[in-house]
């Protein structure tokens, strides 16, 4: 028994749920016995099975035990598969978390690598059945084995790691490429993760080749140990070697062709600003001319470090605590219970906004949408708008007829507000005007029953102004929506002095019907995510003004890794809507939200963006747009450009903590993350603040403790 | 999706009845029921879902659009055997959506029932091909759990109530037969784990197993591939110090007797037309079939008069009659039959492979596994022409069906 040596990782999570290695001897046809491992938890299929150190010790001595027997003849091979709808899931990041010394991720990297090598070297054939989710080292775990098969109901296949800070570390990033080629392997471990970590199908897994061999979920297991009997004696290994030769086919070039693609990709999506990404690919690169024992060496060189960094800490703590716990249980939500049903609802507006709701809660409640407008023409717009969307989805298959039919049944419109009388929630979506909104609210008030809930979907006007003058006001509640609303998962809900608590239970219960994650937030101007971002475009286009020249002011945040630089955002925006949102905010705050007289001007000439594409692809700003603006002789640099911004940040987060804006710097995070796209390795923004020192330099303090 | 479902050929004018033909059958292990056995914990649904799969698998020339209906027996249609288990399972099995389902009961012979309704079908030219199965998980139904009988049957005296139990009914057998005494069911009941345990060895029954893979708690996944229930080494003198749990001092014991099982059966049947046409092999040929009633209190002889019925429809006499394969639900209920028909406990055209005393008789799936066995024991003896599966049924009846081998040298001509 070598695994003594992992002892100390052992004792590190005593509360582990382990994940057991169960073993049978399966008789084949053909008189062979297989030794089948089934990692279970022995809890239900609500609780995936994972890796933690006690584990992999398990499952390491059970192999260790496995190889004797085969040595001695007594079994022919080696299987593992999974509890009902999952291999492992993966590594147990809770228990990741507290690796909390580089010695201490050496140490687990190596366990895995111990235990897998093991699986890949049993003396006899071993054999992976990858029945359901098979993420990070639960899919190492396949790849170590000799051969695979996969389900094509399993769901949730893939090297996730780049994601969330690490690298494939336990020979994924070894095996994977030389089984499926440097392309796909690409794919997997960068693309995929980087692409709000999507992962694969059964299907799709056994398309590229990291399976062997694909059977329905049905009789996966019995399908998949009597085509290990058939490797193991009738010819099936030479079809699966044939396959395999065909989907790994490359050559060096092929492999750095990969690489260089890669790189591309991750410097696009990520700017570069956390380190795992590229730290994978720096694995593969070398890995092209490594022995599998080089590579396992960089491999846990990796691990360890990068089990140390920021953002993978950060990463945990945006994924774990906020994404997967926090989003689903949005902190201050009252009792659902209190919430009143909703059978039908109203859309005040047609216009784009307008219809883009109408269409989601359609889609998602399945209840009638009744939308309004001041004329004939802008109704029919706005509906057909709903129908023709509903008809791109038919197009794509991601509706049946019969579902768009009934959706588009859903969604009707009419100029008179009568249509709204039995509606239980009317929302609108009319211009930002604060008077416009209340004349609105006035005219439905006098339609609608007492109970019905109004909402307003307004981006930075006051909630309870515009409640102010109802006979009803504690009806009212903000339901702040992303631009494009189909792909934005964040919600705003805005609880305004007046509004009730069943109001409130009503518009949660309403945002998680239609899949979003809602924030509670106070009725402060902007609420979160404009507010913030409003601070930092404040901040870019005052440096701008300042005379800091465009690219140094609109690349100076490139180290945070933003999805979209500050111009290309305001741009995609609208100089306009910026401006607008500016304006208020200015307005609300004072001189600390920068509005810039120079944007104005480029609005005024009906310039849509600061920079241009040229025809060479490469973008610039061209000359008779700067000959429009006015601006100063004090130039920063891009250091002083991030600080400043940075401090910003922290200053008007601190603001919104003491206002009172929302319950905590996890609700800003969270808000972040869900509404802007910001990355996981920052934490979403506060956990990132803290480890520049921009919190301590502004408040005197961090956001988190230690 | 278009309108015209299923392939069923032009019916002529004429309406000739259709010759029906045995294409495959397998079934899954039998298991003990009980929180012990190999599929504690499973659903029965999930066991029969396991034999279509397999029975498709196996004929691979058959394009599965072409299976007119699937007809699943279980006796207690509730829970996991319920919701008309015939087109769950067909929907779980990945069947087109096209190939409709139902359920079917006639207690123990539910599976023989779904397989003579369809195979009905087939001659008067509503189906094609079909699959006709029948599963029990008595281990999560126990036999009666929810029964409610009607109190007519008391208070009229139409039924004894403890004639609803089989075990007092095959008591009464042996008072209404003293001929077949103790000794000699315990003598019929160790041959018939002794045949079992033979052809197990000779590996007569392997091949139509279903493998089941199985998961138990602490455990992991196993891979059932053969009957839990047999005894192999029972003898005479085991099967003496068995308790009579029926009646004190009385005959009939858990080893003379079937035990209670999980477990699940399904068979492919075609138009003889069909089969040619898809290139599926005939395995036997449907001659005739016959369902009587008797006496609910002495439900064990129901085969003796179905079995003369089927036979003077087929226009043949028990000496035609090469193979039996009978349901040893108890074998008293085995030797009543034997004893009518004038042949030996011993007769070797009885149950080669021994029978449900050994191998276990979840009820509504035994009929398939009976023609299974015969449709083997045709393979092996072309000499035989003629052979019968039969069996009874609780409240008094009996079902039998013959059948003919079609490796026998004169299949086809002037055939019964």
């Amino acid at each position: 028994m070598s695994f003594e040596r992992y002892d100390e990782l052992a004792a590190l999570v005593p509360t582990e749920i382990v994940t057991h290695s169960y073993v049978q001897d399966i008789p084949l046809p053909g008189g062979d016995v297989l030794a089948l491992v089934t990692l279970d938890n022995d809890l239900d299929h609500a609780k995936p099975t994972t890796l933690g150190p006690n584990t992999l010790i398990e499952f390491g001595r059970t192999l260790e035990g496995l190889k004797d027997r085969a040595a001695r003849g007594e079994i022919a091979a080696v299987a593992v598969t999974g509890k009902p709808y999952f291999l492992v899931a993966g590594a147990d990041l809770s228990t990741v978390k507290s690796v909390k010394s580089e010695h201490l991720g050496r140490l687990m990297a190596e366990l895995g690598h111990e235990a897998y090598d093991l699986l890949a070297d049993m003396g006899v054939p071993s054999f992976a059945f990858i029945n359901g989710v098979a993420l990070g080292g639960g899919l190492e775990i396949a790849l170590a084995a000799n051969y695979r098969t996969v389900s094509s109901g399993a769901n949730g296949i893939g090297l996730p790691e780049a994601f969330i800070g690490l690298v494939p570390g336990w020979g994924g990033v070894y095996r994977l490429p030389r089984l499926i080629g440097p392309a796909n392997a690409v794919k997997v471990m960068i693309e995929n993760p980087l692409s709000n970590n999507r992962s694969l199908d059964g299907s799709s897994a056994h398309q590229l080749g990291i399976a062997d061999a694909l059977f329905e979920p049905a009789d996966f297991v019995e399908q998949s140990l009597l085509w290990a009997a058939r490797v193991l004696r009738d010819g099936e290994a030479d079809v699966v070697a044939r396959r395999r030769s065909e989907l790994a086919h490359y050559d060096d070039a092929a492999w750095t062709g990969a690489v260089a693609a890669g790189r591309a990709f991750v410097e696009a999506k990520t700017g570069n600003a956390a380190p795992a990404p590229s730290r994978v690919l720096d694995l593969l690169e070398a890995g092209l001319t490594w022995t599998q024992e080089e590579s396992a060496a960089a491999e846990c060189a990796a691990l360890a470090e990068l089990m140390q960094t920021p953002e993978f800490h950060a990463t945990v703590y945006a994924f774990l605590d906020l994404v997967q716990k926090r989003g689903k249980r949005p902190a201050g939500a009252p009792d659902r219970k209190l919430a009143r049903p909703v059978s039908k609802i109203g859309v005040v507006g047609a216009g784009l906004m307008a219809s883009q709701l109408a269409l989601l809660f359609a889609r998602q409640l399945k209840v009638p949408v009744v939308m309004t407008d001041i004329d004939q023409a802008r109704v029919d717009k706005g509906v057909a708008y709903v129908h023709a969307e509903i008809d791109k989805m038919l197009g794509r298959k991601r509706l049946s007829q019969d579902a768009a039919n009934r959706t588009k049944a859903l969604v009707t419109g009419s100029v008179s507000k009568d249509v709204f009388a039995d509606a239980d929630f009317v929302i609108e979506a009319v211009f930002e005007e604060l008077s416009v909104k209340k004349q609105v609210f006035a005219e439905v008030e006098a339609v609608v029953s007492p109970e019905c809930v109004l909402a307003t979907n307004t981006s930075s006007l006051s909630v309870a102004q515009m409640a102010a003058d109802l006979v009803h006001p504690e009806r009212v509640v903000g339901f702040h929506f992303f631009n494009p609303v189909a792909a934005m998962p964040l919600l705003e809900v805005v609880r305004a002095p007046t509004t009730d608590d069943t109001v409130l239970a009503t518009a949660f219960v309403l945002a998680k019907g239609l899949k979003k994650n809602a924030v509670l937030v106070q009725d402060a101007p902007a609420f979160v995510v404009n507010r913030i971002l409003g601070r930092m475009f404040g901040e870019i286009t005052a440096v701008f003004d300042e005379g800091t020249d465009a690219a140094t002011a609109d690349n100076a945040l490139r180290p945070m890794g933003l999805p979209m630089t500050p111009f290309r955002l305001l741009a995609l925006v609208g100089l306009p809507v910026g401006q607008h949102v500016q304006e208020s905010l200015h307005t609300a705050f004072g001189n600390r939200f920068h509005v810039s007289a120079n944007q104005q001007k480029l609005i005024d000439a009906g310039v849509k963006s600061l920079w241009e594409k040229q025809d060479d692809g490469t973008e610039t700003v061209p000359e008779q747009t700067l000959a429009l603006m006015e601006r100063g002789s004090t130039p920063s640099t891009a250091d002083e450009v991030l600080r400043r911004t940075q401090d910003a940040l922290a200053d008007e987060i601190g603001r919104m903590l003491d206002e009172g804006v929302v319950a905590a710097p996890e609700d800003i995070d969270l808000c972040m993350i869900m509404g802007a796209g910001w990355p996981m390795h920052l934490g979403g923004i506060t956990p990132y603040l803290d480890r520049v020192g921009a919190s301590e330099r502004v408040l005197g303090k961090t956001f988190h403790r230690g | 999706m278009s309108l015209q479902t299923g392939t069923t050929s032009t019916r002529s004018a004429s309406r000739a009845v259709r010759d029906v033909v045995f294409v495959d059958g397998v079934r899954t292990p039998f298991g003990k029921a009980g929180d012990k056995g190999i599929y504690a914990g499973m659903r029965a649904d999930d066991l029969v879902v396991k034999c279509i799969r397999d029975l498709l698998r196996r004929n691979p020339s058959l394009p599965p659009e072409r299976v007119d209906d699937v007809a699943i027996a279980a006796t207690t249609q509730t829970g996991d055997q319920g919701l008309t288990i015939g087109r769950t399972t067909a929907l779980l099995a990945g069947l087109p959506r096209t190939v409709p389902g139902f359920a079917i009961d006639r207690m123990c012979a539910g599976a023989m029932t779904a397989v003579t309704t369809t195979a009905s079908g087939i001659a008067f030219g509503a189906y094609d091909v079909v699959i006709a199965g029948g599963v029990e998980h008595m281990g999560n139904h126990p036999m009666g759990a929810d029964a409610d009988p009607n109190p007519r049957f008391q208070s009229e005296r139409i039924v004894d109530p403890a004639a609803l139990n089989m075990g007092n009914t095959a008591e009464n057998l042996h008072d209404r037969f003293p001929a077949i005494t103790k000794d000699r069911t315990d003598a019929y009941a160790v041959r018939s784990q002794q045949k079992l345990a033979a052809a197990y060895e000779a590996g007569r029954i392997q091949p139509d197993l279903v493998p089941v893979a199985g998961r138990k708690p602490g455990a992991g996944w196993t891979l059932n591939t053969v009957d839990e229930p047999p005894r192999p080494g029972t003898t005479v003198e085991d099967l003496g110090s068995l308790r009579t749990p029926f009646r004190a001092h009385g005959r009939v014991t858990a080893g003379n007797a079937a035990g209670l099982n999980d477990g699940a059966t399904a068979a492919l049947l075609a138009s003889a037309d069909a089969a040619a046409e898809l290139g599926l092999p005939v395995r036997m040929r449907l001659v005739a079939y016959a369902f009587a009633g008797v006496e609910p209190e002495v439900m064990g002889i129901g085969p003796v008069p179905a079995t003369e019925k089927a036979l003077r429809q087929a226009g043949l006499d028990i000496g035609d009659i090469g193979l039996f394969e009978i349901n040893e639900a108890f074998a008293v209920q085995v030797l009543s039959f034997l004893d009518h028909f004038g042949i030996d406990d011993e007769d070797p055209r009885v149950n080669r492979y021994g029978g449900a005393i050994a191998v276990g008789h979840p009820l509504a799936s035994s009929g398939v596994r009976l023609m299974n066995q015969l449709a083997r024991q045709f393979e092996e003896d072309p000499a035989v022409r003629y052979g019968m599966t039969t069996m009874c049924i609780g409240l008094g009846m009996g079902a039998t069906v013959i059948w003919e081998n079609p490796h026998h040298a004169n299949y086809g001509q002037d055939a019964a």
